[in-house]
């Protein structure tokens, strides 16, 4: 049956509106237990996840802002963001997208649905707004969650950005948001992914695992030495790109590419989900999806779509590559020590300085020698020059920096002892955290995009 | 009672690639009758009812169905209802939660209204809250058939219903299909099971490899086939087994095996030269102490008719 024989279709008996689809699939789906069990995890568990870590003394400073969990509740759901960006929210539209029709074929209830609503378009519509309530309901209580147990734990105080300046407690509940919101692009591009397989593979546990396939490759993806153009083409990338709303200024090309990129996924798998859903004959004998053929030919549009995107951005950047540039990670490690330099005068008791005092420069070489300083790697090594006023000598502090290729680094304090040596400093209160020992950092990948 | 015919379909015919599910099919259906439709598996009953309820157009043939024109466009107008291949049920939702949703896709003011008299109806009050994961095959099929009849339908289109009913389920779902029919509902089902559309059906319709092999009243399927096979049961089996051979027109099956019983004998007869069997028994002092055919004539014919009898037999 082509499409156009399935719209005719809808033109038979009175049809039932789609706020009625919706409300129906809405019930099927909250009724089930493992969608209530999944609800009730993503509303509560980040939130005592936060709280315990924000009680203990080892910190996950492998994620972005553990490091600062116990100095604000801000960190708290930006950590449980860069978790769930790698492996919850995929698994989450695995098990409500990937398994929105696939429940449809396993229950045999196809043809009864088919009979009750008369029309196919209005079932997918149905559908696939169910499955995107629940998958937004399952994001927003992990934000939530996180942010409750952060803030509960930690209190509302100022957080450290990627370039080390501080973001009073408004803006960083702001930027909290921004970023939460950034990543329902991506996570609604495998959410239509999965309603892709869902469809074209029926009751084949392949089609519940699509979406999570597609993710694990597009961590793959990030985590090879990919030109910069490649990597925000595909739609992993936005998982990281909120990384960019925690500098001054932020770094919104990045975000702005990988939403477009995400949210044109969502677009490309859902019409071709829709496309096979029309087609599909649901009197043929013993019918099952329409195969593993189906969903590669569905995935076409999508992939299609990171080919132009790669194209575009290519066209867009001037200088292709990593994007990570000797000059583009002296000036992050630069403007990121002055700020967090300030921080720790301040827990000093010092006069305060300002970072246009400070004058503050980096010299990074990688390998061998500073001229071919470029791209990811962990054998970065960064020595920081400022100036403080009234004082002849400058001072200098060297780093080693992880920079990994998505254009996050982590600078590891290498001395001297008493500015960036040591992970305590002594204040007048007592021991504190050194804000100058390790710091996370971000450089941008897209010149375009730089401040 | 409505003049217009429930159903009318001439020449149908239905393709699956190159299976030819239904040829040149035609079926008649009145307001407030039971028809029946039987078959061998994949002789298209399915794919049949299926057209019916508008899960797809027919690829050649004129079908009317509430007397609106189906064309080449599948278009199940209102007042049908149903199902094929089994009832579609949710196991995370109850019965009365099952039945409560799909009332809601009629609208708000449809949302409760009738739905403990149709589970009333098919004798599912008692497990009303509980969900139907745990239900048998038979409680589906009634549960199926209230979701079809919270529609007041004008016409119902049933695969299968009797499929896993225990007696009581069986008791429930005639005596349903039987009021609705008095309230002027045409109910097409298919089924397997003889007695049931001997019991039910004003008319059945026998298909076979896609083709109409009778269509009309059950009675005249079963005159249709004159010669049935008899079990006799008698005080003298020897000198029954000699009068049978001797008379004209029955032959004694010697080959019945365990159809015969202990004691009895297979004949096989048209009804005149059973009577004069039975005559000429009475005359010789055997008691005839049991007279029963072997297959009942309804499902005689239909294996007759669809090229089964050996396979029955």
């Amino acid at each position: 049956m082509t499409a156009a024989a399935a719209d005719v279709r809808t033109a038979g008996g009175r049809r039932v509106p789609v706020v009625r689809v919706y409300r129906f699939e809405l019930v099927k789906l909250v009724s089930q237990w493992r969608i209530r069990l999944l609800l009730l995890a993503c509303w509560t568990v980040p939130g005592l996840f936060v709280a315990a870590v924000g009680r203990q003394g080892p910190l996950p400073v492998d994620t972005l802002f553990g490091r600062w969990m116990h100095a604000t509740g801000w960190a708290g759901p930006l950590v449980v963001l860069g978790f769930a960006g790698t492996w919850v929210l995929p698994l989450l539209a695995s098990v409500v997208a990937g398994d929105v029709f696939a429940s449809e074929d396993r229950l045999g209830t196809w043809r009864h649905l088919l009979v009750a609503v008369r029309s196919p378009r209005r079932v997918f519509a149905g559908k696939a707004l169910a499955g995107l309530t629940v998958v937004l309901l399952l994001v927003a209580g992990l934000a939530c969650s996180g942010t409750a147990g952060g803030i509960a734990s930690a209190g509302d105080r100022p957080l450290v950005g990627l370039d080390g300046h501080l973001l009073a407690p408004a803006d960083a509940a702001w930027a909290v948001l921004l970023a939460w919101v950034s990543v329902l692009a991506p996570t609604l591009a495998l959410a239509a992914v999965g309603l892709l397989g869902s469809v074209a593979l029926g009751r084949s546990p392949t089609g519940l695992l699509l979406p999570a396939l597609v993710a694990l490759a597009m961590q793959l993806a990030q985590m090879l030495p990919l030109p910069a153009a490649v990597r925000l083409a595909l739609p992993g990338y936005a998982f990281t790109a909120w990384n960019g709303l925690f500098t001054s200024p932020v770094q919104a090309g990045p975000i702005l590419v990988s939403t477009a990129v995400g949210l044109g996924w969502a677009v490309a798998a859902t019409a071709s989900a829709h496309l096979l859903f029309l087609r599909r004959d649901f009197t043929g004998p013993a019918h099952d999806g329409t195969g593993l053929r189906a969903a590669a030919v569905g995935l076409l549009p999508a992939a299609g779509l990171a080919a132009l995107t790669v194209a575009a951005v290519t066209a867009a950047v001037p200088s292709p590559g990593s994007g990570i540039g000797r000059d583009e990670v002296e000036r992050s490690v630069a403007t990121a020590f002055a700020h967090l330099y300030r921080l720790q005068t301040g827990q000093l008791n010092r006069p305060d300085v300002t970072e246009a005092q400070l004058r503050t420069t980096a010299a990074c070489t990688r390998g061998v020698g500073r001229a071919a300083a470029r791209g990811p790697g962990n054998d970065w090594r960064c020595v920081v020059t400022w100036h403080l006023p009234g004082a002849e000598a400058a001072g200098t502090a060297v780093y080693q920096l992880d920079v990994t290729s998505d254009g996050r680094f982590v600078a590891d304090g290498d001395g001297p002892k008493e500015v960036n040596g040591y992970f305590l400093v002594r204040t007048p209160a007592g021991d504190a955290p050194n804000p100058l020992w390790q710091f996370d950092g971000t450089v941008g990948l897209l010149r375009l995009s730089k401040g | 009672m409505e003049t217009l015919p429930a159903v009318r379909a001439r020449g149908i015919t239905k393709r699956f690639g190159d299976v030819v599910a239904l040829d040149g099919v035609d079926l008649d259906v009145a307001p407030g009758r039971i028809h029946g439709l039987v078959g061998p598996n994949g002789a298209g009953k399915t794919t049949l009812l299926g057209l019916l309820l508008g899960l797809a157009a027919p690829d050649g043939g004129r079908l009317e169905v509430l007397g609106t024109p189906v064309g080449r466009a599948p278009a199940a107008p209102d007042g049908v209802a149903g199902f094929v291949d089994g009832p579609g049920l949710y196991p995370s939702l109850t019965a009365r939660q099952n039945l409560a949703a799909l009332a809601a896709l009629r609208g708000p003011d449809a949302r409760t209204a009738g739905i403990d008299d149709v589970l009333g109806q098919v004798g599912l009050t008692d497990v009303a809250d509980d969900r139907a994961r745990g239900f048998s095959l038979g409680m589906r099929q009634r549960l199926g058939l209230a979701a079809a009849l919270l529609t007041r339908p004008r016409l119902l289109v049933l695969d299968e219903p009797s499929n896993g009913l225990d007696p009581a389920g069986a008791r429930h779902v005639h005596g349903v299909l039987t009021r609705l029919a008095a309230d002027g509902t045409a109910v097409v089902l298919s089924s397997h099971r003889m007695d049931d559309l001997e019991a039910l059906c004003a008319e059945v319709t026998v298909v076979a490899t896609g083709r109409v092999v009778f269509s009309g009243p059950p009675e005249k399927l079963a005159a249709e086939n004159r010669e049935l096979d008899y079990r006799l049961l008698t005080s003298d089996p020897r000198t029954a087994h000699r009068l049978a051979a001797g008379t004209a027109g029955v032959r004694v099956v010697d080959d019945a095996g365990p159809r015969r019983g202990a004691g009895a004998l297979v004949v096989r007869a048209p009804v005149p030269a059973l009577d004069a069997l039975v005559a000429r028994l009475v005359h010789a002092g055997v008691a005839v102490r049991g007279l029963a055919p072997v297959v009942p004539p309804l499902e005689a014919a239909f294996l007759a008719l669809t090229g089964q009898q050996e396979a029955g037999r």
